[in-house]
Parts: C-alpha cells; sequence; structure tokens
C-alpha cells in the first residue's frame, strides 16, 4: 500500500472506500503486532516476554507517547494517573530496556506545571528518554518551555539522531510551521539535515525514525499524515532496515512497506476513533470498564541480522 | 452543509430582531457574530460580514485549537469554551485555520 494509494483514496472518493483501505491497514497490523493476548505472550510475563529478553543480545527499548499532561476531560479525567500507571508497568519489565522514547504531545496545553509534572512521574522509570514534541507541546505564549526542558543539543525545532547497540536513531519534528489545509510538515532545512545525516551510514545498518504525527499518510482528512514525508522517506530507500515509530493518533496502526516498517503507539492519556469511524479525531469516550484496554506503551527490540524489529503494543489492562 | 447556513441566518434574524427591540431607531451596523469550533471544524465554514464586524470563535471541542489568518491575526490557542474575538475593519477575504491541526480551515468575507 503507498502513499499514493492513500492519497486516491482522499475525500472525494466515497468513504467506503477509505473506510475499507484503512481497515486493510488495519489487518496488517493484526499480523505485524504482536499482542499481548491474541499474539499469545504471557501477560504475567510483562511487556517483554521473559524468554524472548533473555535471548535477545541486540536491544529493547520503550515507547510511550501521547501522554497529555493535564487532560481531564470525559475521555479520560484523569490522564496523570493513566501515565502513572504506564510507568509502574515500566518499572516491572523483568529486564531493564535500554532507554525509553516519547513520541510527542507530553503534555495538553504547553503548561510549566504540565512538564513540571511528565518529568516527575517518566522520570520514575529511571530510563533515559528521547523526546520528540507534539504540537501540544509548542503551545506556551513563548513556545519555549519544551526546548528549554529537552531541546539542548537538537537541531532546529528540536531533531537529533544517535546510535546505540549499532542501530541509528532519528527524532524528527513534524508539528511546526502547518500550513492552512496541510499536514503535518519537516520543512526543507530539517530534511536537508536528515540527508546530510544519513550520507556516509552503511545501508545495513539498521534505522529507526521517531517523530509525533505519523509519516505516512494513515488519513489525511483527519491531517493524520506528513505532508513532505516521501521526500524523508526517500533518504531512507536503500537502508535494509527502516522502523518508523509515530503517535498522534492513539491507537496501534502498522504497516509493511519494502524495507519500512511503520507503526504507531496508543496514548497513555485517551483513545481517539479509528480513521472515519466518528465525525472527528478528538477524544473518545468509552466505558470506564474499557479505557485502560485502549491505553498503553510499546516495546521494541532488536536483534543483530534480523531486518524486522519486533514491536509489543501493550495496554495498561487485558 | 444547508442545515448549517440555514443555522447561521437564523442567528443572524434572532440578532436583529433583538437589536430591533434594543435600539428601533437605528439599524445596528457593527455586527456581531459567532463561530463556533466542534468536532474539529469551524461552523460555519464560511462567514460574510460588514466592515466593522465582531467575529469570535469559540471552542467547543474537548482538545484545545486555534485561529490564524497569516499575516492577519493569530489567536492564543483556545482551551475548551475559550473563545477569541476579531473585528475586521478592512474589506475583504480572510481565510484562516488551526495552526494545530491544519486541515481544520475557514473563512470570513467581509464586504
Amino acid at each position: 500500500m503507498s502513499d499514493r494509494d492513500h492519497h486516491d483514496d482522499g475525500p472525494n472518493k466515497g468513504s467506503g472506500f477509505s473506510r475499507r483501505r484503512v481497515l486493510e491497514c488495519m489487518t496488517w497490523a493484526g499480523t505485524g503486532v504482536l499482542w499481548t493476548i491474541s499474539g499469545g505472550v504471557p501477560r504475567s510475563l510483562g511487556l517483554v516476554g521473559s524468554a524472548e529478553a533473555a535471548e535477545a543480545k541486540g536491544l529493547t527499548f520503550l515507547q510511550i507517547s501521547d501522554s497529555h499532561v493535564g487532560f481531564d476531560k470525559p475521555a479520560n479525567p484523569n490522564a496523570i494517573g493513566t501515565l502513572e500507571e504506564a510507568i509502574n508497568k515500566i518499572k516491572l519489565i523483568p529486564v531493564k530496556p535500554s532507554f525509553m522514547i516519547h513520541t510527542g504531545d507530553i503534555t495538553h496545553l504547553s503548561k510549566a506545571a504540565e512538564f513540571d509534572n511528565a518529568e516527575r512521574i517518566i522520570s520514575q522509570a529511571k530510563l533515559d528518554v528521547h523526546y520528540v514534541p507534539g504540537e501540544h507541546d509548542f503551545i506556551d505564549e513563548e513556545v519555549k518551555l519544551y526546548r528549554e526542558r529537552y531541546g539542548r543539543g537538537t537541531k532546529g525545532a528540536g531533531w537529533y539522531s544517535f546510535d546505540a547497540n549499532g542501530v541509528h536513531f532519528i527524532g524528527l519534528v513534524n508539528v511546526v510551521d502547518l500550513k492552512g489545509g496541510g499536514l503535518g510538515n519537516l520543512g526543507n532545512e530539517q530534511l536537508e539535515w536528515l540527508e546530510d545525516d544519513l550520507k556516509g551510514k552503511s545501508k545495513s545498518m539498521p534505522i529507526v525514525v521517531f517523530a509525533h504525527i505519523p509519516l505516512w499518510s494513515v488519513y489525511p482528512t483527519w491531517g493524520w499524515g506528513t505532508e513532505d514525508g516521501a521526500r524523508a522517506l526517500d533518504y531512507l530507500k536503500g537502508f535494509g532496515s527502516v522502523t518508523v515509530l509515530n503517535g498522534h493518533i492513539h491507537q496501534v496502526m502498522q504497516k509493511v512497506e519494502g524495507n519500512v516498517t511503520f507503526h504507531t503507539a496508543r496514548s497513555t492519556a485517551f483513545p481517539q476513533p479509528a480513521p472515519g469511524s466518528a465525525p472527528s479525531p478528538g477524544p473518545m469516550k468509552v466505558e470506564d470498564a474499557k479505557l485502560r484496554t485502549l491505553l498503553g506503551v510499546a516495546s521494541i527490540n532488536f536483534k543483530p541480522g534480523e531486518a524486522q524489529l519486533a514491536i509489543i503494543d501493550t495496554p495498561l489492562q487485558g | 452543509m444547508t442545515s448549517l447556513s440555514r443555522r447561521s441566518l437564523g442567528s443572524a434574524v434572532g440578532l436583529a430582531i433583538a437589536a430591533a427591540i434594543v435600539l428601533p431607531a437605528a439599524r445596528v451596523r457593527a455586527e456581531e457574530t459567532a463561530i463556533n469550533i466542534d468536532n474539529f471544524t469551524f461552523e460555519p465554514k464560511e462567514l460574510t460580514v460588514k466592515v466593522g464586524s465582531t467575529v469570535t470563535w469559540k471552542n467547543r471541542d474537548d482538545i484545545p485549537h486555534t485561529i490564524v489568518s497569516a499575516g492577519k491575526f493569530r489567536s492564543k490557542t483556545l482551551d475548551t469554551d475559550d473563545s477569541f474575538s476579531f473585528t475586521f475593519m478592512a474589506a475583504g477575504d480572510y481565510k484562516y485555520f488551526c495552526s494545530l491541526h491544519p486541515h481544520m480551515t475557514g473563512m470570513v468575507k467581509v464586504e
């Protein structure tokens, strides 16, 4: 399924058609994601099956996303509490992950107290955390709080790269300078930096790209995609293993296209509806008993020699 | 969409009647018009007002939004139930969007 397919499914086509294509994407998710229950990984083993973790000589890291600290609306009046639950689960993982990435929307309204609360809770995991911002992290009046906390050593609005265990990680920012009528945006300066960053890298080096808004066109009608994401993916052609990790849509979706695996993580704050299944992408109110089955975190395991990274999405409950 | 424009027409008529009661002698020049932000859409999406009119946007979503018209005006981030007003002193087409969710677009035509 190419980006072009998705664009062809744009708003002018019957919504039934685009719904169907989206459902096909979700089918991909069903085959690609190892669910805690349906994938047969016993829940009691924690986020990462202990057997698997013990075998892995590679790298295991975690992804949390969309914690929206400060959100208190009916879809989850206690977003800070569910973030705490997620971090408590992470603390119980038998084999300590190497680090954590946070794919943005740390806060709901970019208030200093929200950033402080997020930091206080997330730091309890006692893991290094590599952040990229979501659009909710840049809405303080002076647009400085995110950068003061997490911008050190980054370029532009906060992009950067680093290596771990032979894997090259690239954190991108696609939530600034958004254009009316458009989608997420990387911008020329960042794309040039990316091209340069990848220059000289061995094509056998696994690449993990993480950013807030999906780099692929999940559902442009709701703004779920990145205007110039295709250009970033062009630079990643030829690499044997590319994994793109995003948040923003508050639900798990996965698609595999050639050498690239795209994956979105759950939020720890509130779920959002499946594309086109509601009048808007706004917070989805579900029965209280169901909420924690729709929130969660992801664990990503890389084994040397294997092109595809194993991604396990674990809900807070169920 | 038909129902939306009918609704905004209805509120305009309502305003006119209210104005007629308060100020029976003079026709009101400066209108006050509301645009609701609901379900990630501006309602009405297109609005025509007279020069000197004040338009107020109110966010009824559980998610913050902004109103940005490039080079013309820019609201602060509006949390749930926050409002932003702008008085249009010059004629023209004012296209605007939400800088957080740029697929949300609207236009105010000032005549």
